[in-house]
């Protein structure tokens, strides 16, 4: 399948026609979509938090952001400038090193897992062997972050709040990782493209969430849990643990444990996309729309069109999940710690186990619907 | 250039990420205003004079969790390779797949009986 937009291909080639050398040329490439994917990944998550405030003013029958911007859509970009301006407090009690460096070290790997979502077939940063295992091992550097911050602010909530999110990361993240190893195995490959091109074909049918219903489950549970959202905000309950680990941060080391922990949101929910709902692919095969207008699928314009298509549609489907976790927010109360580490321990991880052995089982007596 | 191909992306990847937040913190420096007192530094405890530091000995309770979390990221690790070439390997690799996850089931049912997974 080399019918998607190249883009990459198309640069070095235009630049190599004014007469730079192909290594050049590919390097000049080369920052290009990651400043673009930073930036892009800094909306998002900026949108996110300005959908967080309108649904849940929704939800509890309020106006919400109203005044800034059209409905309120420049909170975000003023809660921004803001945290910037503000004074940055380090407490005199606190390890100063540690205490900066926790925040960097939650921002970093978020970011960096977005190196494989893909938004296409080739719009993608760079489609790595290892891929999804990428995201599996650069999620479990979080906690280690979340430890610093608690354990360096010196502070009795920020400690507890530490050592909190990370027994509640170090639960979820097996869980999370063996429904992740179910859809590898069904893909025979780690990659992401290979993931979502083992889904398409037959449209909506053929995605993995029809295929996988309990993984999907299990993943959507874990990665609620991974970023901290509603049943298990624990770590920074409010009414026990004042911010948990955020306790003693201000300013802009606060503003990156915010900017992480939406980001992370977000690409659990593009993940989530990728995995089970087919990333790019719409709920309509793509070829069978080309069959429909009689055009080639290499068409330039068509392989534009498609591929923008590809784009809003991967969007389209994080976000709603996006939207599903903001209602789970004010649906479902939270939970204590020991219900937490028992629904992770002793109810997702048996279940994990045996829904992978059974898709193993399943592979063999039906080799053809579980992907060969 | 690189041994490891396409982790040149991933090199660069890691540079401009590193740089987000440094540029937030040197334009935080440009921006914000800097005031010195004794008071804001404290530490915050419900408005209250802070008793005691957090910096003491106390029972981690995750401990045990984090040692059977350990034990089955490992297992994880070591399944990976086996369900990408799971096609190739056929039944045989699919049982031993099975004996090894066993081992492991009886070791989970192991620190389940002996309470490891309990909060309290």
């Amino acid at each position: 399948m080399t019918t998607g937009i190249d883009l990459q291909a198309s640069f070095v080639q235009i630049l190599e026609q004014f007469g730079l050398p192909h290594g050049v040329a590919k390097l000049v490439w080369l920052p290009l979509p990651m400043v673009l994917i930073v930036a892009a990944v800094t909306v998002l998550a900026l949108v996110s938090t300005w959908l967080e405030r309108k649904v849940s003013a929704a939800a509890q029958q309020r106006i919400g952001p109203e005044f800034m911007g059209p409905q309120g859509m420049l909170v975000p970009a003023a809660d921004v400038l803001k945290l910037l301006t503000k004074e940055d407090i380090v407490p005199a009690k606190t390890d100063p090193w540690l205490f900066t460096i926790a925040p960097i070290l939650v921002f970093v790997p978020v970011f960096l897992s977005f190196l494989i979502v893909p938004f296409g077939q080739n719009l993608v940063i760079t489609d790595l062997g290892i891929g999804i295992f990428l995201w599996v091992a650069l999620s479990s550097i979080a906690p280690i972050g979340l430890l610093m911050a608690g354990y360096a602010s010196n502070n009795k909530y920020s400690l507890l709040g530490g050592l909190r999110a990370a027994a509640q990361s170090i639960s979820y993240e097996i869980p999370l990782a063996l429904s992740v190893l179910a859809i590898v195995m069904m893909s025979n490959s780690l990659s992401t493209i290979d993931i979502v091109d083992q889904q398409s074909g037959y449209g909506i049918l053929g995605w993995n969430m029809w295929r996988q219903p309990v993984g999907f489950i299990i993943f959507w549970i874990a990665a609620l849990a991974e970023c901290e959202r509603m049943p298990f905000d624990l770590p920074e309950a409010e009414e026990e643990l004042v911010a948990g680990y955020q306790t003693e941060y201000a300013a802009v080391k606060f503003m990156l444990f915010y900017a992480g922990s939406y980001a992370n949101l977000v690409l659990s929910a593009l993940l989530f996309a990728v995995l089970y709902m087919g990333g790019w692919e719409s709920p309509i095969p793509v070829s069978w729309l080309a069959g429909l207008l009689n055009v080639s699928e290499t068409t330039p314009w068509f392989q534009v069109v498609s591929a923008s298509l590809g784009i809003v549609i991967t969007l389209f489907k994080a976000y709603l999940l996006l939207f599903l976790a903001v209602l789970l927010r004010w649906t479902v109360p939270r939970v204590r710690i020991d219900q937490l580490l028992d629904l992770g321990w002793k109810f997702l991880l048996p279940i994990a186990l045996v829904n992978l052995l059974l898709t193993a089982g399943l592979k063999l007596v039906f080799p053809g619907a579980f992907g060969g | 250039m690189f041994v490891l191909s396409g982790y040149e992306y991933f090199l660069g990847f890691l540079l401009v990420c590193t740089l987000v937040p440094l540029i937030a913190f040197g334009t935080s420096i440009i921006l914000r205003p800097t005031r010195q007192g004794v008071e804001r530094l404290t530490t915050y405890e419900s408005g209250m004079e802070p008793i005691g530091g957090a910096w003491i000995q106390f029972n981690i309770r995750y401990y045990m969790f984090a040692l059977v979390f350990v034990i089955f990221d490992v297992e994880t690790v070591f399944l990976y390779p086996w369900a990408v070439a799971f096609n190739q390997l056929g039944l045989l690799a699919f049982v031993e797949a099975l004996i090894f996850v066993a081992i492991l089931v009886i070791g989970l049912v192991y620190a389940w009986r002996k309470g490891a997974l309990e909060w309290s």
